[in-house]
């Protein structure tokens, strides 16, 4: 796995403080609009998305490059594969 | 030279922006120095939670409209023109037909719309209820509906996020009332890995859903349809059949957004890049974007449009007042769910607040008819 810390995204999308729709639907939002081989990363203070995000990843096919921890939120990145 | 306000979008947010700085600064106004005027595609207001109810013959469909022109107090010149181009450097707005409209502050509120055709083959194969036509279009639809296999899904992103288990559960009931129960199946699907997108509400549609039979599916996401074979495929590689495809489109904001590339207000999806507390357009002065139109991470509904549009209004009238502008939104949202069976529950969060939905009940139903029925006090800047 890549190191979340020193992938640079293509895109970032701020969802901190986001319920609803919430990060994950932010990154799905995103991976639409994006071109394949783009790296996105979100902004995310919910604690569901860290375990939802990889798991969605996994099942839709694109490439889950890691989570990191920057104080009081996460950044989590994302590879759009095809 | 008169100070000029111009509104785009003659919908929730728009209405109520310019309703409330033309009471509020109504002595200027009326002494000729402020003008306000709102600009919008149609001279009608349209309320569209009222959809909701259009398929199952449950609205009155001229409840649901008012004449814009008609609807805002006098000191608002309200216009109907179609936006074409804004150049925020010269501070000017330009209609399709061709006139320049001067601004000192500007608002955009143009909302957002369901674009099926973003799905190959949802249009042609499935049905919504996300537009007046496309309601109506359903209702007959379901009328003539005998049973069989009844496929939801959801598209991203999309405006008013409980509508998706509302409509599911007043289809159940819908169903029920004519005998077809028995003879459909119910699937409900969702984009994310639980039932809904905020925990607390994905935990009670986890329990209520099965409770009236209504079978569920989590990491769906629309990638095609063949209407001809009646099946839809997800991103996630399944593929699911159905008799009846109901979805909620994925959205996009303004369309003439489309055509402002290198513009400040430019940006994926026509979603308007906006600072979350001030609701300034990034890199502007301004322009305030608000409502559905933003690129903010919140629900796209009309409480949201309600209150950022108070935000919006009352920094205009402090500054025309020579105040400062301090108001800020912090993300409050407020959303009544419909639970069918004439019970209805609600939520309301913020930005550092997560939402704990109550047990459903008759009472908070009501409310939601009331509301139905008062909501043309917001746009007129009275309530
Ligand atoms: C079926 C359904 C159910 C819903 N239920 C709820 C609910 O229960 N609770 C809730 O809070 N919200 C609900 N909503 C969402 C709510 O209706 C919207 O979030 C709200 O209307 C957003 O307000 P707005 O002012 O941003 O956009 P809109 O109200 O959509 O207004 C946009 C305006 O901009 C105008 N416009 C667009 N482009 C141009 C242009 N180029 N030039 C001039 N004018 C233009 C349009 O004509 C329109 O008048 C529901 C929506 C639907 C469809």
């Amino acid at each position: 796995m890549t190191d979340p810390k020193v992938t640079v995204a293509t895109v970032e999308v701020d969802a901190r403080g986001a319920y609803c729709p919430g990060p994950m639907m932010e990154l799905i939002r995103a991976i639409r609009s994006a071109k394949v081989g783009e790296v996105i990363a979100v902004l995310s203070t919910d604690s569901g998305s860290r375990r939802d995000i990889p798991r969605w990843c996994e099942k839709a096919g694109h490439e889950f490059i890691g989570v990191d921890r920057i104080g009081d939120y996460d950044r989590i990145v994302v590879k759009k594969v095809h | 030279m008169a100070y000029e306000l111009v509104v785009i979008g003659g919908g929730t947010a728009g209405s109520i922006v310019a309703s409330r700085v033309a009471i509020d600064a109504r002595d200027l106004v009326h002494a000729d120095r402020v003008h306000v005027t709102l600009l919008t595609e149609r001279d009608d207001h349209l309320y569209q939670p009222g959809l909701l109810y259009v398929p199952f013959g449950k609205a009155a469909l001229e409840e649901l409209h008012r004449r814009e022109t008609a609807l805002l107090p006098r000191e608002v010149s309200t216009r109907v023109a179609t936006v074409h181009h804004i150049d925020t450097d010269r501070r000017v707005v330009w209609t399709e037909a061709g006139e320049e409209i001067r601004y000192d502050d500007l608002v955009v509120a143009t909302g957002s719309r369901p674009v099926p055709e973003e799905i190959p083959g949802l249009a042609e194969g499935g049905e919504y209820f996300y537009t007046e036509d496309a309601a109506r279009r359903l209702a007959d639809t379901l009328e003539h509906f005998t049973g069989g296999r009844i496929l939801l899904a959801v598209g991203v992103p999309h405006k008013c996020p409980v509508a998706p288990l509302e409509f599911t559960f007043l289809l159940d009931d819908y169903l029920r009332a004519r005998n077809l129960r028995e003879r459909t199946e119910i699937v409900y699907t969702y984009p994310l890995g639980r039932l809904h997108s905020l925990e607390p509400v994905a935990d009670w549609a986890s329990a209520l859903l099965p409770e009236r039979g209504i079978q569920t599916e989590t990491f769906v996401n629309m990638e095609s349809v063949e209407p001809e074979k009646r099946v839809m495929h997800a991103m996630e590689g399944t593929d699911f059949a159905y008799d009846l495809l109901i979805t909620v489109p994925p959205h996009r904001g303004a369309a003439f957004l489309a055509g402002m590339s290198g513009s400040p207000l430019s940006a994926p999806g026509e979603w308007i890049p906006t600072d979350p507390r001030t609701l300034a357009v990034k890199g502007l002065d301004h322009v305030f974007a608000l409502g559905d139109a933003t690129d903010l991470p919140v629900s796209k509904a009309g409480s949201t449009a309600h209150y950022q549009a108070e935000v919006v209004a009352a920094n205009l009238v402090t500054a025309l007042k020579g105040g400062y502008a301090g108001h800020r939104y912090d993300g409050k949202v407020f959303c009544f769910i419909e639970a069918g069976r004439d019970e209805a529950t609600h939520i309301t969060f913020d930005y550092a607040h997560p939402p704990r939905p109550q047990p459903p009940s008759r009472l908070v139903h009501m409310f939601k008819l009331a509301f139905n029925r008062t909501y043309w006090l917001m746009p007129q800047g009275i309530l």
